[in-house]
């Protein structure tokens, strides 16, 4: 009887935490490839390998550039921005990767893996994070040093 | 030879002729580096190569402002707004010289000298600083602490650090808050073949190459009429030199 009572609670106790999760953890957001199938048939690597690796090409392309002056590759930080951010969004302003209010903003070809994962996009506090060509960021922007009045 | 070898060698015959199209059409042939020896995109540098860049100030306009603009539109620094006057950016700068004795005046254009023996490569203590192969010296901000040592180091103050987060970097020109930066001899556009952005807007005044060639403009123009180096005194041997002060 009470067996009974403790299967009933368990098998509730059991769909509320899964309805929890659920509710709470979205599954994993797509990195928004159509800015750049509009303008490659495929991306330098096949998809598996880009998922895995991009990080591992950026590094070495780094190195290589810094170091002995190369500019030519296929694995360029600069060649992935150019295809994958679009110049502008459909008000034609420029899709930075992070909001004014400074949040990861998931409409940023990068950012919308990086804000799901939690993994922190140093790359743009130096490299820019536009197209070659794209329009200038908004005034938000200074909210980066901590807004127009500060000293 | 290997056959790794052959593969390398055609490699670099194909992005020569590549570029040498590619560069024919785009540019204006008077932009086009006049330089044996000039670089393909693909190909690694060289210490075969010793870049360095002679400055007539008699024939530059404006005492180099011309200088300072043109690097200022290629590189885009000198705007960040929530610096103050001595915090802000200068990659290069006009400076005034009166001679006591003769009461002679001019105005010269002062960037990062490349230096051959070069001080701030000597203090960084990351390895930040260097000097390539090819005689240009950099700043690696991926592994610049912003401890600025570098900065004290420099005789000629060339360097400057960033205080402040920035956005709408050039995409060839990556610039961060807590860096060091200076000259870079334009390194984005001599790695293609390209001339220095201010030796582009020069009209003439400002002559780049190679310094290891004894055949080039530049070494020819410094056979036939000298080139002077700022605070020669210290021994650095820089790569950039001026006529005309
Ligand atoms: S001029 Fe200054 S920054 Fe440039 S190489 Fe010499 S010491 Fe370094
Ligand atoms: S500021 Fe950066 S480049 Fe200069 S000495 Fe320090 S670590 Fe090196």
């Amino acid at each position: 009887m009470f067996g009974k009572v403790h299967n009933v609670l368990a098998l509730a106790a059991i769909i509320g935490l899964t309805a929890l999760l659920t509710g709470c953890g979205d599954t994993a957001p797509e990195p928004r490839v159509e800015t750049a199938k509009a303008k490659a048939e495929h991306c330098v690597e096949p998809t598996d390998v880009m998922r895995r690796n991009h990080m591992e090409f950026i590094l070495h392309e780094r190195d290589e550039t810094m170091y002995e002056g190369v500019r030519s590759s296929k694995h360029s930080f600069k060649g992935c921005i150019n295809c994958h951010v679009p110049a502008s969004d459909a008000s034609g302003k420029p899709v930075n990767y992070l909001t004014a209010d400074h949040h990861l903003n998931p409409e940023h070809f990068c950012a919308t893996c990086h804000a799901y994962v939690g993994v922190t996009l140093d790359c743009f506090e130096c490299h820019s994070d536009n197209p070659e060509g794209a329009a200038p960021s908004d005034s938000t922007h200074a909210a980066l040093n901590g807004g127009a009045d500060h000293e | 030879m290997n056959n790794t070898n052959n593969i390398d060698a055609y490699r670099r015959k194909f992005l020569m002729g590549v570029a040498g199209t590619a560069t024919a059409i785009t540019i204006a042939p008077g932009l086009l580096l006049r330089q044996a020896g000039a670089k393909a995109p693909g190909d690694e540098i060289s210490n075969k190569n010793r870049w360095g860049m002679l400055i007539d100030i008699d024939r530059l306009p404006n005492g180099g402002q011309t200088v300072v603009d043109a690097c200022q539109q290629e590189h885009g620094w000198g705007h960040e707004e929530e610096s103050n006057d001595k915090q802000k950016a200068q990659w290069v700068r006009t400076v005034h010289v009166k001679e006591k004795l003769t009461g002679h005046e001019f105005d010269l254009p002062v960037m990062c000298q490349h230096c051959e023996t070069a001080p701030c490569a000597d203090v960084c203590p990351t390895g930040a600083s260097f000097r390539r192969k090819d005689g240009v010296v950099l700043v690696n901000k991926h592994i610049c602490i912003g401890c600025r040592y570098c900065m004290m180091a420099c005789p000629y103050k060339a360097r400057s650090l960033v205080h402040e987060a920035l956005f709408d970097q050039k995409p060839h020109s990556p610039r961060g808050k807590g860096t060091v930066e200076s000259c870079t001899m334009c390194v984005h556009r001599i790695d293609k073949g390209q001339l220095p952005a201010c030796v582009e807007a020069s009209n003439g005044a400002i002559i780049f190459g190679d310094l290891n060639d004894e055949n080039s403009e530049i070494s020819q123009a410094l056979k036939a009429k000298g080139g002077k180096q700022i605070r020669a005194d210290l021994g650095l041997n820089t790569g950039v030199r001026y006529q005309g002060i």
